[in-house]
């Protein structure tokens, strides 16, 4: 904080540069980030232009579903699939619709993932997108729902389907129906399978529980964002059971590809490229 | 007697002289041969799995299995399994639908085991597997939750084409007080959270999750467990015979589209 004050107070001074004053009026009201791991104060707008990733050590911020729709499809190709299917309550769960009510009007955001058809550099997919800004990304009956929907609608059209995760999970407020989408999705996936179509799975920060325990795990291909938290047990619970701390790095995107659990570390900047070229491998 | 509460239930399907997997396999079915290991790293002893007779038909029998006191528990990992156990049990059924035979799961864990050896060797990639690769296995599958389902860790052997429940078991997205330590940030709020949880044969079923309840005796099944075995023979023997009736197509399309439903 005191470096941001700093910063501030260093830019208040520099009175001839009108530039640099409304960046300094900027920071007052929000617009300036720091980098969790380098500790790089960064201009929110150039951050967004460098596709959320740290310019001075390349640390990859987490997306939301709309930033990474628009890093990933042609302009102006996305059409959405399920947005009429919204949050349920089944345990009829004290506070939760309320609160689901009050996110969506905060962030803009309808629920835990975006699904849709688009063009990938010309390429034809359907894309299911997750927002962790959404109560963590978590999984409930909306998301299974949403995500079948587009499983189904790629393989009614023969589309390969590219399923980008960042999740905390099964949603616990709708108790055990957010366990059973883990089922129903796995499922949706075993026809998509039968098919013969590609389903290319890309993991992001972070992918963890019932997520991956069901449909994260299950692409043709699994390609991650550099430095990812993946993992079924979150790092938590796994230090409560063993009582230790964990390894540096442990769970991280770098660890599974070590393992064999992914295919492929991708940065940013080259997903959408990389994706399209394994969707046109697989015409 | 007062109602029983969905706490109570928890700590019925929690007691340490519950019946547990074998016992009930050692009841139901003849002749049952134990298979080991997952051709790949281990055999975990959280569950048990192997071929046995319901009366003269050969099935699969896939149980998760929990000790009945210290020693036991430690051995079977208190019931919480690693990779392996999902992966001998997938083993299991495919060997099963390879020589057409019905394929009986019991369900009781606390859940997945949370290890760090477990991760490094792909947990939620092994479960994951086994969702899949359930789903279109072409001969029938009961699933009988006898104790605690928790988790990932008991769906991962329990995409069925009938789902069957004793009356005071319980089955939930995790345990209550991980629910209560996670939405009420006060982990000692458990009994409240069963209550709120939906967890109990009743409530999951007009929830349209399970099929059927299985009546145990007053005090829980610990009280007669040759009445429980027989009760739960007859709904496997039942279930089977009605399911044996269904084309192996269609038999997929029916367990696709009993999931697909829920949430929907």
């Amino acid at each position: 904080m005191s470096l941001l004050i700093d910063k501030v107070k260093k830019l208040e001074y520099d009175e001839n540069d009108i530039k640099i004053n409304k960046k300094a009026a900027d920071m007052m009201i929000g617009k300036w980030v720091k980098c969790d791991t380098c500790k790089e104060i960064i201009y929110k707008d150039e951050l967004h232009k460098n596709l959320s990733v740290c310019p001075s050590c390349g640390k990859h911020f987490r997306l939301s579903a709309r930033r990474r729709i628009k890093q990933i499809a042609d302009e102006d190709t996305f059409k959405e699939i399920g947005k009429d299917i919204l949050t349920k309550d089944p345990l009829n769960f004290d506070g939760y619709l309320k609160k689901v009510e009050g996110l969506r009007e905060k962030t803009k955001i309808d629920e835990a993932v975006k699904c849709g058809i688009c063009k990938i550099n010309g390429e034809d997919a359907i894309i299911a997108v997750m927002d962790g800004n959404f109560l963590m990304g978590s999984m409930g009956s909306s998301v299974g729902e949403r995500i079948t929907l587009a499983i189904e609608e790629s393989i009614e059209k023969k589309l390969p389907l590219v399923i980008f995760c960042v999740s905390g999970g099964a949603r616990m407020q709708e108790g055990i129906i957010s366990l059973m989408q883990m089922a129903k999705t796995s499922s949706a996936l075993a026809k998509h399978n039968k098919e013969g179509l590609l389903y290319i799975s890309v993991l992001t920060d972070p992918t963890t529980g019932g997520v991956t325990a069901s449909f994260a795990s299950l692409g043709d291909i699994i390609l991650a964002e550099p430095d990812s938290l993946i993992g079924f047990a979150g790092p938590r619970v796994i230090e409560q059971t063993i009582k230790q701390k964990l390894p540096e790095g442990f769970q991280r995107s770098e660890f599974l590809l070590e393992h064999g659990f992914i295919d492929k570390i991708v940065e940013r900047k080259d997903l959408k490229n990389t994706i399209s070229e394994l969707i046109k491998l697989h015409k | 007697m007062s109602k029983t509460t969905a706490w109570d239930r928890v700590t019925l399907a929690r007691l340490q002289d519950r019946p547990k997997a074998l016992d009930y396999i050692n009841l139901i079915f003849d002749e049952f041969i134990e298979l080991h290991g997952d051709r790949n790293f281990s055999d975990d002893k959280a569950i048990v799995g192997g071929i046995a007779k319901l009366d003269d038909m050969p099935v699969t029998v896939i149980g998760e299995q929990k000790g009945k006191n210290a020693k036991e528990n430690m051995e079977r990992n208190f019931g919480m399994p690693n990779p392996e156990g999902y992966r001998k049990a997938l083993r299991l059924m495919k060997q099963a639908e390879k020589f057409n035979r019905p394929i009986i799961t019991f369900i009781d864990t606390p859940g997945a085991y949370p290890g760090m050896g477990a991760e490094e060797r792909g947990q939620g990639e092994a479960i994951a597997k086994n969702l899949i690769e359930m789903s279109t296995l072409k001969v029938p599958i009961i699933c009988i939750i006898i104790g605690e389902g928790s988790s990932g860790g008991a769906l991962a052997i329990a995409v069925g084409d009938k789902i069957a429940m004793l009356e005071n078991a319980v089955y939930s997205i995790l345990s209550p007080e991980g629910f209560a330590s996670i939405l009420y940030k006060d982990s000692s709020k458990c009994k409240e959270a069963a209550e709120n949880m939906k967890i109990t044969a009743k409530e999951l079923k007009v929830l349209g999750i399970i099929d059927e309840i299985i009546k145990e005796p007053e005090g829980g099944a610990q009280e007669d467990i040759n009445k429980v075995s027989k009760s739960l023979k007859r709904c496997i023997v039942k279930s089977i015979k009605e399911l044996k009736e269904v084309s192996a197509e269609d038999l997929i399309q029916q367990r696709y589209d009993k999931f697909r439903q829920m949430g929907k």
